[in-house]
This record gives C-alpha cells, sequence and structure tokens, in this order.
C-alpha cells in the first residue's frame, strides 16, 4: 500500500507586488509577475506553493490581499503565504481566502500569543512557524536564528526557538538556511539530520537546492519531508535565465 | 441545479465555489434554510478541530432543516476534512457529540516514538476504494492535512469506503447511502479532486 509521499514546494519570493529570487536573502532580483507564476505551478500540478513577502513586514505589515485571493481562487493545490501577518485578524482574513497554512516569522517573536490564538481557531495544520538559519562556523559552532528585517542573529540557538514554538501549538515548521539561499549548492544534511531528531511535526528545508535530481533524492532518502525551493525552480543554465520548472512526480506524470 | 456550499464560518468555501464554476457547475453559499432547500446536493466543508466545528455548526438556525435534508429527503452530502468527521458521533480530539450521521468515531494516530511518521498527517498520499470506484475514485493521488482518522463502528454497512496509509491503513473516505465523507481536501488535490467533485455533482 502506498503511503505519504514527501512534498517539493516551490517558495516564491514576493516584494512590492513583484516576483523575486534572492542569493543569502540579498540582492534580490525581479523573475516576473507573481499571479502568471502561481498560475504556471497550478498547470504543472505542484505539491504546494508558498509565497512568503519580504516587504510585507517592512511596509508595516501591508498584506497584499487582492492579489492573494486572486492566486487562492485559481490554484488547485494548497498555498502557504508568509509575511507581515502580526495579527489574529489578518490571520483570519487569510484564511478566509482561501489559503491553507499562514507562516509565521517575526511574529513568534513579537506576539507569540497569536500562535495559541490561531491554532485554536483554525486548528493548529494552519500554523507554520518560519524560522531562517544561519550555518554554524568556527566562531559561532551552532545554528543561529535570522533576523531578516535587521539582518542580524537572534540572541536564540535554532534548537531553543524550536522548543518554544512547538510548545506554542505550531502545526508545521519551514527552515531556510540563509547561508545556501540561491547558491545551489546542496541542501543543508547536518539540518536536516537535526530537524528529523527533534521534530515530531511535519517540517520543510529550504535554501541551496541543486537539482531536482538531489530533490528526488532527497525525497526519498528522508520521506516523508517537504523540500523546498526557489533558483531550482525559477532559473535555467548557467546564465539564469528565468524559466519556471518542476519535477515529474506520479502526480503530474 | 445548484450545489449548497455550507457556510458555517469554518472552510475553504471559496474553493469549491471556484471548482465548481470552472466545471461549469452552478453553486452557492447556504446561510439559511432558503439556501439549503435551494440545493439539489450539499458540501459540508470544514478545518480546524472538531469541537469548534461541532459548536459553529450548532450555532445555525438551519441545522434542523439541514438534518431532514439528509436524513429524511436524501440530499446527497459531502463532508469534506472536518465536514466528514462531525457527521459521525464523536472525536477523541474534542469532547463533544457530532451529529451522529454516520455511526462511528475518529481516533488520534498512535505510532512509537521512534518511527519516522511526523503529525498532523500533512501531503499528498494515495486513496484507494474499497470495491466500486467512489466518486469516479479508483487509485488517486488526494492532499491530507489531519491528526485524527475514522473508526467506524461497523465497516460492513458502507456502501463504499476508501483506504489509505500512515504506518497503517486506515479508512479515508465513506459512503452511506447518501452521505459521502472525505477525509482529504479535493478542492487542493489538482485533477483527482476535480474529478471527485465532478463526480459527485453528477450523481
Amino acid at each position: 500500500m502506498k503511503t505519504l509521499r514527501s512534498r517539493i514546494i516551490p517558495v516564491l519570493l514576493l516584494s512590492d507586488g513583484g516576483l523575486y529570487k534572492t542569493c543569502k536573502f540579498k540582492k534580490p532580483q525581479y523573475l516576473g509577475d507573481p499571479l502568471n507564476a502561481v498560475r504556471i505551478f497550478n498547470e504543472k500540478k505542484v505539491d504546494e506553493l508558498t509565497i512568503l513577502d519580504i516587504s510585507a513586514s517592512r511596509n508595516k505589515n501591508n498584506i497584499n490581499y487582492s492579489l492573494l485571493s486572486r492566486m487562492a481562487s485559481e490554484t488547485r493545490m494548497p498555498l502557504c503565504y508568509g509575511g507581515g501577518v502580526s495579527t489574529i485578524n489578518d490571520f483570519t482574513a487569510l484564511i478566509g481566502l482561501g489559503i491553507e497554512k499562514i507562516s509565521l516569522n517575526t511574529s513568534l517573536f513579537t506576539n507569540p500569543s497569536l500562535i495559541s490564538e490561531a491554532s485554536s481557531r483554525h486548528g493548529r495544520q494552519s500554523v507554520v512557524a518560519s524560522i531562517d538559519v544561519v550555518e554554524p562556523t568556527l566562531l559561532h559552532p551552532s545554528y543561529r536564528v535570522f533576523n531578516y528585517i535587521k539582518r542580524t542573529s537572534r540572541p536564540i540557538s535554532l534548537t531553543d526557538h524550536l522548543k518554544d514554538i512547538v510548545s506554542l501549538g505550531v502545526g508545521e515548521v519551514l527552515v531556510q538556511s540563509v547561508t545556501r539561499d540561491g547558491t545551489q549548492t546542496g541542501y543543508d544534511r547536518k539540518l536536516i539530520t537535526l530537524l528529523k531528531k527533534q521534530l515530531t511535526i511535519p517540517f520543510t528545508i529550504a535554501g541551496g537546492a541543486s537539482s531536482f535530481q538531489e530533490i528526488t533524492q532527497l525525497s526519498l532518502e528522508h520521506c516523508p519531508i517537504g523540500l523546498g525551493a526557489g533558483s531550482v525552480f525559477v532559473f535555467k543554465g548557467k546564465y539564469k535565465a528565468v524559466l519556471l520548472q518542476y519535477p515529474h512526480t506520479p502526480l503530474n506524470r | 441545479m445548484s450545489i449548497g456550499i455550507i457556510d458555517y464560518g469554518l472552510g475553504n468555501l471559496k474553493a469549491f465555489e471556484s471548482i465548481f464554476s470552472s466545471l461549469g457547475i452552478d453553486s452557492h453559499f447556504c446561510t439559511s434554510a432558503y439556501d439549503l432547500n435551494a440545493s439539489t446536493k450539499l458540501i459540508l466543508p470544514g478545518v480546524g478541530s472538531f469541537d469548534w466545528a461541532v459548536t459553529r455548526l450548532r450555532e445555525q438556525a438551519y441545522l434542523d432543516r439541514l438534518s431532514s435534508l439528509v436524513l429524511e429527503s436524501g440530499i446527497p452530502i459531502l463532508g469534506v476534512c472536518v465536514g466528514m468527521q462531525i457527521m459521525t458521533s464523536s472525536s477523541e480530539e474534542g469532547s463533544l457529540t457530532g451529529l451522529s450521521w454516520i455511526p462511528g468515531t475518529f481516533s488520534e494516530f498512535k505510532f512509537p516514538p521512534s518511527s519516522n511518521s511526523p503529525l498532523p498527517h500533512l501531503g499528498w498520499n494515495s486513496v484507494v476504494s474499497h470495491n466500486t470506484p467512489f466518486l469516479s475514485i479508483s487509485n488517486d493521488y488526494f492532499y491530507f492535512l489531519h491528526s485524527f482518522h475514522f473508526v467506524p463502528d461497523d465497516p460492513m454497512i458502507y456502501d463504499n469506503l476508501c483506504i489509505s496509509n500512515y504506518q497503517y491503513d486506515f479508512i479515508s473516505a465513506y459512503q452511506y447511502n447518501n452521505i459521502y465523507g472525505v477525509q482529504f481536501h479535493p478542492e487542493k488535490s489538482h485533477h483527482a479532486g476535480l474529478r471527485l467533485l465532478q463526480s459527485f455533482s453528477s450523481l
């Protein structure tokens, strides 16, 4: 009997209404129209789609409801949205648009009670904790949590932060490697091992995916796991031409 | 003919409306007995917890009319995820009693700590119909997002069942006369979901 498959998830970055791709969370490169991208991925029958608005928290939590509403109505697979979600009203409004999962990042620190409030109202499966991490170095030998707005490390370790948010009631975790973002040098295997060991809730790892082959191999080796990626789904070739792609899966064959 | 999508404050109503519209099928939201009466078939959506869903549905003035249409008039109804759950008697997730239209309860997935099977059960999983195709589905992938699964009082009474597997086999859909329940989200399961909803609307 076949069982639960790993999820392969394009992670798309919004900034001021446009679609962008970053490298190590810097140098946003404009890709094009986000609604069009969402339509194309829907046609490619992707497992899920994650949309992160990296400008929203900076723009006083200005969530682009009209764009998201259109995205939600045109997609036949689950959507996860994150960016500027700071109150239960934001959360509820987004769920009402037809978005399955809402990702919280900054709010995990500025309004942690939002997790339990959203969990009890909408179910914990709708609450995703998004955590950006910096890989260990000689000077800092453990994973550090990154504040993408201030561009600094937060004074908490990854493992402690994970403990906190799980106890508050999140249903899923999205961990993005700042170090590997946009580099296509391969996923952080040590990070996968750490997350598998510590978490009993589902997680998605993103940052560094080098090829479809790597994604397929990891999806089988660590099944079930969520594998998020950006560059490998939006760029083609040495000169990084913008071309939206997605691997063949039993779903879209 | 118009499909009534029951609005009791939960669930992805817009997704269903959008799908039916793309299939050229009329649908409308139901917030009153009048809306229910205008429905040739019904969808009971739901996301969130069992008790929350039961509470919200019991608050609706149209509940008696809904029960009558389903249990007496035999209007086909499709319960999705929590919608499927609240049509039964109870769930380990909560303390309230469901609609009890379907004999059975919901149990939590229980795995040994060493198993690499995170909860909630989240993602695309296989759905296999037990005997004849279930709303056109024999063996397809659908999107799941839940922690509790159906345990019937007596599996023999059902007209059809679907099985899925997550560490062990469990029932992912039931049909009892005109009452259909699916644990997964057909409104978010690409072509398989579209086929299932089209099949339901063609009953």
